[in-house]
């Protein structure tokens, strides 16, 4: 195929050569290369169960064309911390029930990560909003706030600490 | 999933204004958060595609003169990090946080949102209320022109092939200002609006000295209430002058009922947000 070439992808800290064709999405050659930790939900950016960090910002990868990330840091939900050193964020939504399905989770995760990155004490305005894109169709989102709130204050300690 | 299509990348204006001229056709893609919906869905088909993301003069935000310059390419939560904005521009804050949700902001673009031409985008109304001036670059130079006479229909604009949004520019308003926005949705996060409604009025000697009412997603594009508008300027107002503008202004639209709303239901939206609006501001400056 004329338009389809190899292009390298940074994803959580390394390079991985992938070969795709011009329109294939980041969501599509993420998943295509193993990363099924990067969900396929709507599609059309609504659900934003496939969102990831791209240079530090949240996007919806279903509605990114992988030939535009070449070069780019591109961060999943793996990516943020691991079972052995999990991220505070992955630590409230286990101990505080904020996943049932787990399906949203991923999404979820990177979402309140590159919102709490702006505003790390978040008004519930902050919150919500940031959060406006992800849909969770188990818990509600109550559970969901108070593990993005949780974090938070771990996160902010930390930071003090650090 | 969509068709294959010719992918370009330049990191250059001059070099995307030579391709989208070069007689192939070419359909520009800035944070693609329309455009690749609609390839998958079937209503976009392109055979090639440019994208914009690379040009970096198309982006950011500039103040000089007290005049507000946004490149095209600046997305939506870049209006949301720049304070100069939320000073001067009250109205287009409000309209980008309640913008889809927080990953659609870090990509969907003003240009973009101009550019698709949907009677509901949400940054159109504010841009309006501000007299804002929209620049557009071809092979052939710049021109620049008012907001308002950018669109000619149903999304459809004046621009020629291969012209590109370049900025969109305001100048400031004077002190006794308010300007607002207020998004008629089902939910305030995530939904696309029933009625949109963008609000400037501006007061000098106890008089209304300025008047814009923006209306979005209640006609084939965002318009101007313009006979609205006169029925208030150079007048003191009160409750009676203002709801006969309000009615003015609901029958200057022609909604359409969709399955987000009734026509009949976005009309007495209108007239009851554009007196809502109007009430505000004028009991805020007076």
């Amino acid at each position: 195929m004329p338009n389809e070439k190899t292009i390298t992808l940074r994803v959580n800290g390394g390079d991985e050569e992938v070969c795709v064709p011009s329109h294939r999405t980041l969501l599509e050659a993420l998943r295509t290369s193993g990363h099924m930790d990067v969900k396929c939900g709507c599609e059309k950016g609504d659900c934003g169960a496939c969102a990831v960090l791209v240079d530090g910002l949240a996007v919806d990868s279903c509605l990114t064309l992988a030939w535009t990330c070449e070069g780019k840091k591109i961060t999943t939900v793996t990516g943020l911390g691991t079972t052995e050193n999990p991220h505070p964020l992955q630590i409230a939504f286990k101990d505080l029930g904020a996943a049932q399905c787990g399906f949203c989770t991923p999404g979820m995760i990177m979402a309140a990560k590159c919102m709490l990155d702006g505003s790390p004490d978040p008004s519930e305005e902050d919150l919500r909003m940031g959060l406006a894109g992800n849909l969770c169709r188990c818990t509600g989102y109550t559970k969901i706030f108070d593990a993005v709130l949780e974090a938070a204050a771990v996160m902010r300690e930390e930071g003090e600490s650090s | 999933m969509y068709e294959a299509f010719d992918l370009e990348m330049p990191a250059k204006l001059e070099d995307a204004l030579r391709v989208l001229s070069d007689g192939k056709g070419g359909t520009p893609l800035a944070g693609g958060t329309n455009l690749i919906v609609d390839m998958r869905a079937g209503r976009e088909r392109p055979e090639r595609i440019v994208a914009l993301g690379n040009i970096g003069e198309l982006r950011g935000i500039s103040t000089g003169d007290g005049r507000t310059i946004i490149g095209s390419m600046t997305t939506v939560s870049d209006l949301l990090r720049a304070p100069e904005i939320a000073r001067g521009a009250p109205s287009l804050v409000e309209a980008a946080t309640l913008f889809a949700g927080q990953m659609v902001r870090n990509t969907a673009t003003l240009g973009g949102n101009i550019a698709c031409g949907s009677p509901a985008a949400d940054l159109v109304p504010p841009l309006m209320s501000l007299d804002a001036e929209i620049t557009l670059a071809g092979a052939s130079g710049m021109r620049t022109l008012p907001l308002a006479d950018f669109f000619r229909g149903y999304k459809q604009d004046v621009r020629e092939a291969g012209e590109l949004i370049f900025n969109i520019a305001w100048n400031p308003l004077p002190t006794e200002s308010v300007n607002t926005f207020y998004k008629l949705a089902r939910r305030r996060g995530d939904a696309i609006t029933v009625t949109g409604l963008a609000v400037t009025l501006c007061v000098a000697e106890g008089r209304c000295a300025r008047a814009r009412i923006a209306l979005g997603a209640v006609s084939p594009t965002v318009v101007r209430a313009k006979r609205a508008e006169a029925m208030l300027e150079g007048q003191v107002l009160d409750a009676k002058l203002i709801d006969a503008s309000a009615a003015q202004a609901a029958r200057e639209c022609s909604p359409i009922d969709d399955i987000r709303a009734s026509a009949e239901y976005r009309q007495h939206a209108v007239r009851v947000l554009t007196r809502r609006l109007v009430s505000n501001a004028w009991d805020t400056l007076v």
